[in-house]
């Protein structure tokens, strides 16, 4: 009883600022990340539209656009190139490293971690609250290089240099493209800062699985979504390092003379550049051996949640628990093999593109395993078509779609006609953005009771689902055509090139279909704002689910377990079991005090289960 | 049972799912995919080693095409069976061993056939070049292509980035090297049709990617390096050289012409520059 | 849950030896009850070795770009700066000065666990010191940071060591501060543990640096 007096007691001393701002509290935290994402994915939405608009209809004049945007547009209302190419590369940095990263990994794993394990917190809420009070000012600085000289980057997500590298002090501008100024080397730094603070996020995080899991609570036992969120963590820690490597090198080489990646005789607007000795191949080594990785820092996470979501509405075991686990980690393991797929026409040698070829289709097996897995899931099962199933279950539609385009891709003889071609960019729109997205969407609609003790609508949810599943088809599945018929991404206007002409029309739809898919969000956002504050209270357990979680109050209180710490005593699956009364039992539930008909358990822990589950823990310590 | 509260409405929303599935995706999709081979598609081949990009590139289409097709089936078809209906219960169902090593060793067969034959046209695209090919360098540059002949010697002279000036010697050849006094630089590409071309690519600032889409060739111009790649144009015409790399603001007009002809035309094409 | 039911605790079904228990016939719960979570380390202890291994792989950054590097023509390497040799032996002196310290630690002595926590601290410092005369030794001899490739290296790994050491130092005087103070030799390794793998760790990290940067 000591530690919930102490835990109560504790959140009555605590300020609204501590409480609630920098907070020590994994929940608070996780939510503080999965709001911060969201406002991060509308910003970075809304560059989708500005890029959509142009491709669309090329050249074309908006006069309103001019006024919401006064610097990325001319005078007459028409997209200018460099800003074309500052929103391009913003919204590839935002939605991958501040909107999917953040809020798959820093919202979920935040959120469900110490809740799926059994644990009051993380092993270092001190250095978890760092974690996250370092991302808004990496989104500051980022977002501040709209407004430098020379605007925001031009070179891409990828920032390759020489373009990204070559500065020119005297005028703060690029030598080779005018975002390559100040606004470049904001978004290195803004890089920087979050890269530390996933450093801190994954350190707690496999800290926490490893070591304060409840009794009972063996890996064995642990959700495919800890597991995703375990495997991730591991994935950044060991590769966001190495693109912190890359981004200081390459701060260096800007500010301080060094020539890293800039080669000698480069001749830059008729002037000869001073740097010389560099290799511009040893960036896209170190970008790519940190951002293949981050492709499945992104996909794993979505696929926990999906495999908790199929169990959970599907009423049925999750199909293949230890081939889940296994494909997991060998995902994990594969990914740091295969960067150079994204280098085949590179220049390097094609033995190494065949080694590549090789462990990049690998890589496609684990992967089939696990759709194959979840498309069994659905066999046989009692299917409650809510929101959060109907985005899980399109997230395993988009997964086949885009890992298909994939094996495309993998095979470097192919990929030498698509590699930076519209192909690409469906593929990993549909693998990686779709289909995160959706896990993200799932786990929202999932887990929201949960965050905020209220349900969420869901007819607004069920909506948000058709126009979103629709819309993304209608925007990325015709991508595939326009690379396959050659339109080369990041290009302002097709229209200059003969071959391209014919598709303009494709292109049109595309960007209709973008729209009305930025729209549908809207949807999404009115019914979560509305549900924070008018959603109808949730029970506990609203979907009658058998991880720890659900076992707690809905919204947990600080310290989430009250005075004892839950014991675990099965896997987390036990759905549908034959000769029992629910079709649920929780985890907590002792194997021999089980249900059989006619008679159920209602608490298991002040059931008094032959083990008791111990008094101390070492949070309270 | 009753405990479990009978479902209502799920069969209807997992129909409307599963129609969902089969009319937007799989008719769509395949519908879609028949209405791009009529407008929205590769260019005709127009290089020798491009049929066999072609081949594996439908090859793999197909193979996906029927696992994609296959896959939204099986969901749709579940989806549309297994909606909660009455109080009727799931089945506690959760390992098969065959099943399991059945897709995981299917796919890794698919897999390690189309990585053999990806393997196999690899390596032709990149084995050693004929010995009777042509060469020619190219050189990327914002925003546009430079191209050299060797001229009769058939060696490049030496090149000196500090002496190019983009009137007088765009390229920076050094007039001290005596190979490059019969160097031909040009602004237009022309080859030699049926002819093996060994094109060495380079760049003057950032990197570039010389891509010809008819020829299916697509090689990054690494500033600093020098890359060698060859192939065989097939069909006379003239062809478009698009950039594809990110490579400034000019990317997108970054556009070169290569025209293919007999082999008569390009000689004499190559004297009247030289004059 | 809706309908009215009776609480039973032990069903005489699972009880009974010859009847599969109910449910958990997922793989690991078939019933046995395995005890995780009963920790056998200390979370500082899992999460030095997870800095160590995020570390490595900057380092494996660094310096993988520095090996592909050094194999190209025009390589050379820069003037030695003696003192290195100094600091690379007073950096060795620390480390084994910090096995004196935890040695103190085991027995429960804690007055000779302080002084030789010091004594680790104050080479530490010495280390950075000489690094910093490094520097200034090679910018007297004119070379730069951006004088030529093994130069940009040179002070950026050392750059990149210095800050880590430094980070290692502030631990330090927290061990120095906390680890005496422990009631038990027990609890004093739990702080002075984590901190001498970190700063092993960082010894043969700089002898590792040393050796590409100047021995191959």
């Amino acid at each position: 009883m000591a530690v919930m007096h102490e835990a109560a007691h504790e959140e009555h001393k605590l300020g609204f600022l501590q409480r609630y701002v920098f907070s020590q509290d994994h929940k608070i935290i996780g939510i503080q990340y999965m709001m911060t994402s969201l406002f991060m994915a509308a910003v970075g939405g809304v560059l989708a539209m500005l890029i959509r608009m142009e491709l669309g209809w090329p050249g074309a004049r908006w006069g309103l656009a001019k006024w919401l945007f006064p610097g990325g547009f001319t005078g007459d209302g028409t997209l200018k190139p460099d800003f074309y190419l500052a929103v391009v590369t913003m919204h590839g940095s935002i939605m991958i490293f501040f909107v999917l990263t953040t809020a798959l990994s820093g919202g979920f794993g935040n959120f469900l971690i110490p809740l799926t394990i059994g644990a009051r917190d993380m092993a270092f809420p001190f250095m978890n609250m760092l974690s996250y009070w370092l991302y808004p000012p990496a989104i500051v600085v980022l977002l501040a290089s709209f407004f430098v000289a020379g605007g925001a980057p031009n070179a891409g997500w990828t920032a390759y240099p020489p373009l990204s590298a070559l500065y020119n002090p005297a005028t703060g501008t690029g030598l080779a493209a005018p975002g390559s100024g100040l606004g470049q080397s904001l978004w290195l730094v803004s890089l920087a800062i979050l890269i530390v603070s996933f450093l801190f996020g994954s350190l707690n995080y496999i800290t926490t699985v490893l070591q304060l899991r409840t009794r009972g609570m063996s890996m064995g036992r642990m959700p495919l979504v800890t597991w995703a969120q375990f495997t991730t963590a591991i994935l950044m820690l060991l590769s966001f390092p190495v693109l912190f490597a890359a981004v200081v090198m390459l701060l260096f080489d800007r500010h301080l003379g060094t020539s890293f990646f800039v080669p000698s005789g480069l001749v830059v607007g008729g002037q000869l550049v001073t740097h010389q000795g560099g290799n511009p191949l040893l960036w896209q080594h170190l970008f790519w051996f940190l951002g293949h990785p981050e492709v499945y820092v992104l996909i794993l996470p979505p696929m926990g949640i999906v495999s908790e979501i199929l169990a959970v509405h599907g009423r049925k075991p999750i199909f293949g628990y230890k081939a889940m686990v296994a494909s997991i980690c060998a995902i994990a393991f594969l990914s740091f093999l295969v960067w150079g797929h994204h280098m085949f026409t590179s220049g390097m040698n094609p033995l190494v593109g065949t080694a590549f070829m090789v462990t990049t289709l690998a890589i496609a097996i684990p992967s089939a395993v696990k759709t194959f897995n979840w498309v069994a899931t659905l066999w046989r099962a009692r299917i409650h078509f809510t929101p959060a199933m109907l985005f899980a279950i399109g997230f395993v539609s988009l997964f086949v779609t885009g890992g298909l385009t994939g094996i495309f891709l993998g095979s470097p003889a192919v990929d030498v006609y698509f590699q930076d071609t519209f192909f690409v960019v469906a593929h990993f729109h549909f693998v990686m953005a779709s289909a995160a997205l959706f896990g993200l969407f799932g786990g929202l609609y999932h887990w929201f009771p949960k965050m905020f003790g209220r349900m969420m609508d869901e007819r607004l949810g069920k909506l948000h689902f058709w126009l979103t599943f629709v819309g993304i088809y209608a925007t990325f599945f015709p991508m595939h055509f326009l690379g396959m018929a050659g339109e080369p991404r990041r290009y302002y206007s097709p229209q200059m090139y003969d071959f391209l002409r014919g598709l303009s029309g494709l292109n049109m739809f595309v960007s209709l279909a973008a729209f009305g898919l930025g729209l549908a969000q809207l949807i999404f956002a009115y019914n979560f704002i509305r549900s924070l504050f008018r959603g109808p209270k949730a029970e506990g357990n609203p979907w009658h689910a058998n991880t720890l979680e659900w076992q707690a109050d809905s919204p947990p209180p600080h310290g989430n377990w009250g005075a004892t710490l839950p014991t675990v005593h099965r896997w987390p699956y036990d759905y549908s079991v034959p000769g029992a009364t629910e079709d649920y039992i929780p985890q907590t539930v002792p194997v021999t005090a089980a249900v059989v008909a006619g008679g159920a358990l209602h608490h298991p822990v002040q059931g008094g289960a032959p083990d008791e589950p111990p008094t101390t823990d070492l949070n309270s310590a | 049972m009753a405990e479990i509260p009978a479902a209502t409405g799920e069969r209807r929303t997992g129909r409307l799912l599963a129609s969902l599935i089969v009319v937007m995706i799989v008719f769509g999709g395949v519908g879609m995919t028949l209405l791009a081979r009529r407008y929205w598609w590769l260019l005709p081949v127009a290089s020798a080693h491009g049929v066999d990009v072609d081949r594996l590139i439908y090859t793999t289409f197909v193979v996906t095409g029927i696992v994609f097709v296959l896959v939204h089936i099986l969901i749709a078809a579940f989806v549309w069976r297994f909606g909660a209906r009455g109080t009727e219960r799931a089945a506690y169902w959760h390992d098969d061993r065959t099943l399991e090593l059945t897709y995981t060793l299917v796919p890794a067969a698919v897999l390690v056939t189309l990585i053999s034959m990806g393997a196999v046209v690899w390596a032709r695209v990149h084995g050693p070049a004929p010995a009777d090919s042509m060469v020619v360098e190219v050189r990327g540059e914002q925003f546009g292509w430079l191209f050299r002949y060797p001229g009769p010697d058939g060696i490049f002279g030496r090149v000196d980035p500090a002496r190019i000036s983009p009137k007088d010697n765009p390229m920076g050849l050094d007039p001290a090297d005596p190979a490059s006094a019969d160097d031909l630089v040009t602004r237009e590409l022309h080859l030699a049709v049926n002819r093996p071309v060994r094109v060495r690519i380079r760049s003057k600032d950032v990197l570039h990617s010389f891509f010809i889409p008819a020829f299916r060739v697509k090689q990054d111009a690494v500033p600093g390096m020098t890359v060698e790649i060859w192939f065989t144009p097939t069909r006379e015409g003239t062809y478009e050289i698009a950039c594809a790399e990110l490579c400034g603001i000019g990317h997108y007009i970054m556009r070169g012409k290569v025209m293919v002809e007999s082999a008569d035309a390009v000689q004499t094409w190559l004297a009247q520059q030289s004059h | 849950m809706p309908a009215p039911t009776r609480t039973l605790e032990r069903p005489p079904s699972a009880r009974d030896p010859g009847t599969p228990a109910i449910g958990g016939r997922g793989p690991d719960g078939t019933g046995g009850d395995a005890l995780a979570g009963t920790p056998a380390t200390t979370p500082a202890r899992i999460a030095v070795w997870l800095l160590v291994g995020a570390i490595t792989v900057l380092f494996a950054a660094f310096t993988s770009t520095y090996l592909v590097r050094r194999g190209e023509a025009d390589w050379r390497v820069g003037p030695l700066p003696p003192v290195l040799w100094v600091t690379t032996g007073v950096l060795l002196g620390s480390s084994v000065a910090l096995e004196g310290a935890r040695r103190h630690a085991r027995r429960g002595e804690m007055a000779g666990l302080r002084t030789w926590l010091t004594v680790t601290t104050l080479l530490g410092l010495a280390f950075l010191a000489g690094q910093l005369l490094a520097w200034r030794q090679l910018v007297a001899a004119g070379v730069y940071l951006s004088s030529y490739p093994h130069s940009s290296f040179f002070y950026l790994l050392t750059g990149a060591h210095g800050l880590h050491l430094a980070g290692g130092i502030g631990a330090l005087l927290y061990a120095v501060r906390r680890a005496p103070a422990a009631a038990t030799a027990a609890a004093a390794l739990d702080v002075a543990d984590p901190v001498a793998a970190y700063w092993h760790f960082l010894t043969g990290l700089w002898i590792y640096l040393f050796v590409i940067l100047f021995a191959l």
